[in-house]
């Protein structure tokens, strides 16, 4: 409502402006902007589609444009590379660490802005900071817990390590949820005898499924973007994560295939951007709607 | 009614009525509630925050625990010119990206609060670096920077501004150059899209009642836009510096730390040092050593700029 009138009002602004200032000053910076933030894309989505030959000559074929497009660089990306395998395991890693997250994260934001137990603010407060702690600064301690667990190069290193990033963003997030639904509906379900469990599994969380997709989309993505405990506990070939095998095991000494590199990354990127595309609305409302908080 | 089973049925509501207050009592269930959270959180968060600090004390290495050495890692640290190198290039890491990501993530933030067709189309695609994995994306900027097949080189040669390829990443200078604008690449819309939310709660009202009193666009910019967006600045440019300082998927893609370390940055450094070196010890003083830069910055962006928040009573 508020947006909405906002945006009616703006409009009865807008005859302030003449449309060659506005040119000026939104649409030219707004198309120098949009190109260089999506060449990028442009241009690794381009090169995964070129010929060897097309994409090192230069002199013969206009390297902004298509002229013989090939799958090639998939395919050996499929059939000549363990990638399938590394889209699997960042597959599997992602599911289970964002579901183990938000078990994890709805119990805690439910107890923390509804039971309001003793402390919880401070509990609140803890988990902010948790979200503070960069990876970069644990990974040296994690990688020798998870070789004294003997979770060395399993997956397992990494469904476990993922939700100490998780778990503090969802939290956060489901509290802002959790907020907003009224006192006066939990009441009515106490007076009637429900227990907290049920009010939080019947009447809460359909409430909540919002937070919860918004939650779930950006643990999933957090996930399947992780990089540095990747790459440091797993070796083996077979049980890496796209991001790293990309980066470890398609550069064979100084050859790099720039063709499937490119496919590498078109692929990596893909599951989360479209992912993301049908939920962008959700996404942007709740990461700013966490931030506002 | 036999006398015995009128005492069960006294005593089993008695019991129930206990079990019930448990069930009911907001503490033990907030313990109960809150165990799987703070069991991942203090196994795989805390202890190893503090390990790392045990860590940073000690000569251990790949393979072997190690012994107690006090601060003898930070007193070689100390005397390491390349950590002290490392220390200037995260700075200007951090400095740069994170002012340019302000003022650009702020001016598309802008822009794209104004009335401009396919809105929301735009909004989404602006995200994109955001979404995409960075080492993805950091690939596809390695492609660009390559120092034969440079796009950039080819598109300048051809507008005849320069004449020979640019090595993006071969000399030092031109290597940091080059992360940085990786860098901020990837910032901007995090920046501008949270702004853009802070900008949309700004009530229409004021800016009538500045430009009916006469204020020009400048003057409306920086006399409401700016003071109303202060706290979500605030919050938005923590996270930013935060994972600007402690960034290592960026540079560990494109030049791991060369040429001659002009890019390391201390998470890489400290990367190279514990896992590729073996010196688990060394590694960990390195990113303990970047726990005080860090506290700094949340503190001073946190009350340098909450203060502000109070001064001009802006929103809550």
């Amino acid at each position: 409502m508020v947006a909405k009138v906002g945006a009616l009002d703006k409009s009865g602004m807008e005859y302030l402006v003449s449309l060659p200032r506005k040119v000026v000053t939104v649409y030219i910076p707004l198309a120098i902007f949009l190109f260089v933030l999506l060449f990028p894309f442009y241009w690794m989505t381009l090169t995964s589609f070129k010929t060897n030959e097309e994409l090192y000559d230069f002199k013969h074929y206009n390297p902004f444009w298509l002229t013989h497009p090939t799958l090639a660089n998939f395919h050996k990306l499929f059939f000549e590379t363990d990638f399938g395998g590394w889209l699997w395991n960042t597959i599997f890693v992602s599911v289970v660490a964002t579901f183990l997250s938000l078990f994890a994260s709805v119990l805690a934001a439910y107890a923390i802005e509804r039971l309001r137990f003793s402390g919880s603010r401070y509990v609140g407060m803890a988990i902010f900071l948790a979200y503070l702690v960069p990876p970069s600064i644990l990974f040296i301690p994690l990688a020798l817990m998870v070789f004294k667990l003997g979770a060395f190069d399993s997956l397992w290193s990494l469904i476990l390590t993922y939700p100490t990033i998780l778990v503090p963003f969802c939290t956060w997030l489901l509290m802002g949820y959790f907020k907003s639904i009224p006192y006066e509906i939990e009441e009515c379900a106490l007076i009637d005898g429900a227990s907290r469990f049920q009010i939080l599994w019947k009447i809460i969380l359909p409430l909540a499924v919002p937070g919860l997709i918004s939650a779930g989309i950006f643990a999933f993505t957090l996930s399947w973007n992780e990089f540095i405990y990747a790459l440091t506990f797993i070796s083996s070939s077979e049980n890496k994560t796209i991001s790293v095998g990309v980066i470890t095991e398609l550069v064979e000494g100084d050859v790099y295939h720039w063709g499937s590199l490119m496919a590498g990354a078109l692929v990596g990127s893909l599951p989360v951007a479209i992912l993301y595309s049908f939920f962008v609305e959700h996404y942007v409302s709740s990461m700013t709607g966490a931030i506002k908080e | 009614m036999t006398v015995e089973s009128r005492a069960a049925a006294i005593e089993l509501p008695a019991f129930y009525r206990w079990l019930d207050r448990l069930m009911h009592s907001r503490n033990l269930l907030g313990l109960i509630f809150m165990l799987p959270a703070s069991a991942l959180l203090l196994i795989f968060l805390t202890y190893p925050l503090g390990l790392g600090v045990w860590l940073g004390m000690t000569d251990a290495t790949i393979g072997d625990t190690g012994r107690f050495i006090g601060i003898d890692n930070y007193i070689s640290l100390a005397h390491d010119s390349v950590f002290w190198l490392v220390v200037f290039n995260t700075l200007l890491y951090t400095v740069v990206a994170s002012v340019f990501k302000f003022g650009l993530g702020l001016w598309l933030a802008l822009i794209l609060n104004e009335h401009i067709p396919f809105k929301a189309f735009i909004r989404a695609i602006v995200l994109l670096p955001f979404i995409v994995p960075t080492v993805l994306s950091a690939v596809a900027f390695w492609w660009i920077y390559d120092s034969q097949f440079s796009i950039i080189s080819w598109a300048l040669v051809r507008l005849g501004i320069i004449t020979q390829y640019i090595d993006f990443l071969g000399s030092p200078d031109l290597a940091r150059m080059s992360v940085i604008i990786a860098n901020i690449w990837r910032g901007i819309p995090f920046v501008a899209i949270t702004l853009l939310a802070g900008l949309q709660t700004i009530p229409p009202t004021l800016y009538e009642a500045a430009t009916l009193d006469g204020a020009t666009p400048w003057q409306r910019f920086w006399h409401v836009t700016l003071p109303m967006l202060t706290p979500i600045i605030a919050v938005v440019m923590t996270f930013s510096v935060l994972f600007t300082f402690t960034d290592f998927q960026l540079i560990y893609t494109l030049t791991r730390g060369g040429p001659l370390n002009a890019t390391h940055l201390m998470a890489t450094l400290s990367f190279q040092r514990a896992i590729t070196g073996g010196h688990l010890g060394e590694g960990a003083a390195i990113a303990v050593a970047m726990i005080p830069f860090l506290l700094a910055a949340i503190l001073f962006s946190y009350f340098g700029l909450q203060r502000r928040r109070w001064q001009h009573g802006g929103g809550d």
